[in-house]
């Protein structure tokens, strides 16, 4: 048993540019996954079927498909149909989709635990069926979903680790890096995964306080 | 979409479908067993056992399975332990999802009416007497859920030991793409493998529901 960490601090500054790539993956991959997950959830709930049933169908296959299977299709798929994509936003667009799904999931589920009262009450004071829904329908049940949303943010921050398969820089890639150049995987990869933890705390922090601040609301 | 191609690779899919099949199941078995020591260890009366399997369940659940992966795989020589890819994988899923499972043991123990305990105490069972023949059977039923959800999500997770060489699902997949150029053909059949797989415990999850049901109406 020989453990060195006194090497670690010398790669210091490689692995934080890693974290800080991680946490900007996690931002825009979550943003993508809450905005599209949002759009699904409405369009199977108030849509036509002609959209919805496909919308649940894409729901379905990517809730029940692994998320490294699902890059690889993006990752290899893509560039057959000839789209060129840097591997980056190949991986930022599929983390993104996969989670949409299960959020759309939570945001159906929160739609239709709205009080039908609401529409009745919004459609009596004049709103049409459409503006009841964006004025009032939707911000209520988004706010319901938030605490669920956000664990699923902290699911993605750690599935972002993936994304190192397809060689996107980021906190994995990065320690695989120092590890190619000192031989040391166990010190690199559990200061990898304490950094995750550190960053996951902080989430789960910010969570805490975001639901305090929601209940107040209502 | 080139459907001879992907008769072709079906026999191979199929046995690769296998090695995620048993992947599965032996962390399932490993990750069950783990989740009842940890769930056992946060009711204990002890407070640093408490300690231990609450520090447990949030050190697992914080990180990334793939890291863990790395650490056990990659650094476990430099601390004595050289598995092979596959006892690697199915280690280190076992206790990952058993630090999930146990939070849903733990809810469903927590779940069963706290009289349960106090009346079977007072007729002078002793803790663990109470737990093993009165709360836990009960808290079983409310359990499967939440552990049929924890074992589709393993499921999907075997695909992270292809990163470490096990030739399983996903592995076969990236490697028919890389000789056949056919991303889209060969995903959907790696794909569908997947759906089945989730489908027949989403099944199974439901049978047991239903069996756990009929037994709680013909005791009532």
């Amino acid at each position: 048993m020989s453990f060195d960490f006194s090497v670690v601090w010398s790669y210091s500054q490689l692995l934080l540019t890693g974290l800080l790539w991680t946490i900007f993956i996690t931002v825009l991959a979550g943003s993508i996954s809450i905005l599209l997950g949002i759009v699904i959830a409405t369009t199977t709930l108030y849509g036509s079927r002609i959209a919805s049933l496909p919308m649940r169908g894409i729901i379905f296959l990517f809730m029940g498909t692994p998320l490294l299977l699902q890059l690889y299709l993006l990752y290899y798929g893509l560039s057959q149909v000839g789209i060129m994509l840097p591997a980056f936003w190949t991986g930022v667009i599929g983390l993104g989709l996969h989670y949409a799904a299960y959020n759309a999931d939570i945001f159906q589920a929160s739609l239709k635990a709205v009080d039908p009262g609401q529409m009745e009450a919004a459609r009596s004071l004049g709103f049409s069926r459409g503006a009841t829904r964006r004025y009032f329908i939707i911000p209520q049940a988004v706010l319901t979903a938030l605490p669920q949303v956000g664990n699923n943010s902290i699911i993605l921050l750690k599935d972002t680790a993936v994304l190192s398969v397809l060689g996107i820089s980021e906190l994995v890639l990065d320690a695989q890096r120092a590890i190619s150049e000192t031989y040391r995987p166990f010190e690199f990869y559990f200061t990898a995964a304490l950094l995750y933890y550190v960053v996951n705390l902080a989430m789960e922090f910010m969570l805490s306080i975001a639901g305090r601040k929601t209940e107040e609301i209502r | 979409m080139d459907f001879q191609l992907m008769g072709q690779i079906l026999p191979f899919m199929a046995e690769a479908s296998l090695l995620t099949v048993s992947l599965t199941v032996y962390s399932l078995v490993i990750g069950l067993f783990v989740a009842m020591i940890v769930a056992m260890g946060r009711f204990s009366s002890v407070k640093p056992i408490r300690w231990v399997a609450t520090a447990y369940v949030s050190i697992m659940r914080g990180t990334p399975l793939l890291v863990q992966l790395f650490i056990i795989f990659f650094g476990g020589p430099q601390f004595g332990l050289d598995l092979k890819p596959f006892s690697a994988g199915v280690l280190t899923m076992g206790l990952n999802i058993g630090a999930y499972m146990s939070e849903g043991i733990k809810g469903s123990i927590i779940a069963v009416d706290k009289g349960q305990t106090e009346a079977s105490r007072s007729l002078g069972f002793g803790r663990f007497d109470t737990m093993r023949l009165f709360i836990f059977p009960q808290a079983a039923a409310l359990m499967i859920r939440s552990l049929g959800v924890n074992t589709v999500i393993l499921a999907k997770s075997t695909a992270l030991v292809s990163t470490i060489g096990v030739v399983e699902l996903t592995y076969s997949a990236q490697r028919f793409v890389t000789s056949t150029y056919k991303p889209f053909e060969v995903f959907a059949v790696a794909g569908a493998a997947y759906i089945v797989i989730v489908g027949a415990i989403l099944l199974t999850v439901r049978g047991l529901e239903h069996l756990f049901d009929a037994h709680r109406k013909a005791a009532a």
